[in-house]
């Protein structure tokens, strides 16, 4: 399982290139099928609001999936993720309009750790506004 | 309404095994437009060293979400599902989970605290393979909202 980063190509403070995904309502509904999340408050406005929520929400999860993509792609080896956290810290709200929501992730090098290893500390925003937090992967570089 | 704290430190018993299947990954993989082909090409997969595809490393969440779900709805825990929502999630990776792979998962409810009136549930799930050997631990926080003044 080896990366094509080098862990002594890299030094804390370098930065990941940094990506911004999509998501509408057709992206929801195709996440939860295929997550087997139907919470209808991802897909079903009048159940979101009457929950007090400000729209459709998209799933904490699809937004944890979207944000390690920052991560494998530059590692090129999804396997060489060690550990990976969040905190859901904001919901990513998905009106139902032509446009969606937009999910920016970026990331850089936090930590030089043992055995090839590095901490990445990821930043992910949506409307101007921090939707994960503590946001933390260990990823094996080569 | 304060949760039971007897709960903490429950382990439930292992869940039957789900078997990961290749069309399943692609599915999930094109539900969050993953383009790499470790998801979907045998051959890419070996390229770095796997067997077979792998799944990405979100992925397992259906998996030990469905055992939390057991934990979750205990009727005895006493629980408010409706008002769950999810505050955080880890993953500690052994392995990446990889197609054919039968699966089980061992849960245990870690801490239960009550703060401003949310109920906090930590549930620690153990995900093993069908020799036994460990591939990933899901730690997984979720938070019932206080119910709204009337």
């Amino acid at each position: 399982m080896t990366a094509k980063i080098a862990y002594d190509d890299v030094e804390v403070g370098t930065e990941l290139p940094a990506q911004t995904f999509s998501v509408d309502r057709a992206t929801l509904v195709r996440y939860a099928g295929a997550s087997g999340d139907f919470n209808p408050i991802h897909w079903n406005e009048k159940f979101a609001k009457e929950v007090g929520l400000p729209d459709v929400i998209a799933h904490g999860m699809f937004t944890m999936a979207e944000a390690i993509r920052v991560v494998t792609d530059w590692t090129g080896d999804p396997g060489a993720v060690v550990e990976y956290g969040v905190r859901f810290t904001k919901p990513v709200v998905v009106p139902n309009d032509d446009k969606g929501a937009v999910i920016e992730v970026s990331g850089k090098v936090a930590a030089k750790l043992d055995d090839n290893t590095v901490r990445v500390d990821l930043t992910a925003t949506s409307e101007g506004e921090k939707v994960l937090g503590m946001s933390r992967a260990v990823v094996r570089l080569a | 309404m304060a949760l039971d704290q007897s709960f903490v430190g429950r382990t439930y018993p292992p869940t039957e095994p789900y078997e990961v299947g290749r069309e399943k990954i692609r599915e999930f993989a094109e539900a969050v437009g993953e383009a790499n082909p470790v998801y979907t090409d045998p051959e890419a997969a070996k390229a770095f060293g796997h067997p077979d595809v792998i799944a990405p490393p979100t992925f397992v969440f259906a998996i030990t979400y469905r055992a939390a779900g057991e934990v979750v709805q205990d009727p005895q825990l006493g629980l408010d599902f409706s008002r769950v929502v999810h505050g955080s999630q880890k993953f500690a990776y052994t392995r990446p989970v990889r197609v054919g792979d039968r699966l089980s998962v061992t849960s245990t409810i870690e801490g239960i605290k009550s703060l401003a009136g949310n109920d906090v549930l930590d549930i620690r799930g153990e995900v093993h393979d069908e020799a036994g050997e460990h591939v990933v631990t899901a730690w997984t926080k979720l938070v019932a909202r206080a119910a709204e003044e009337a």
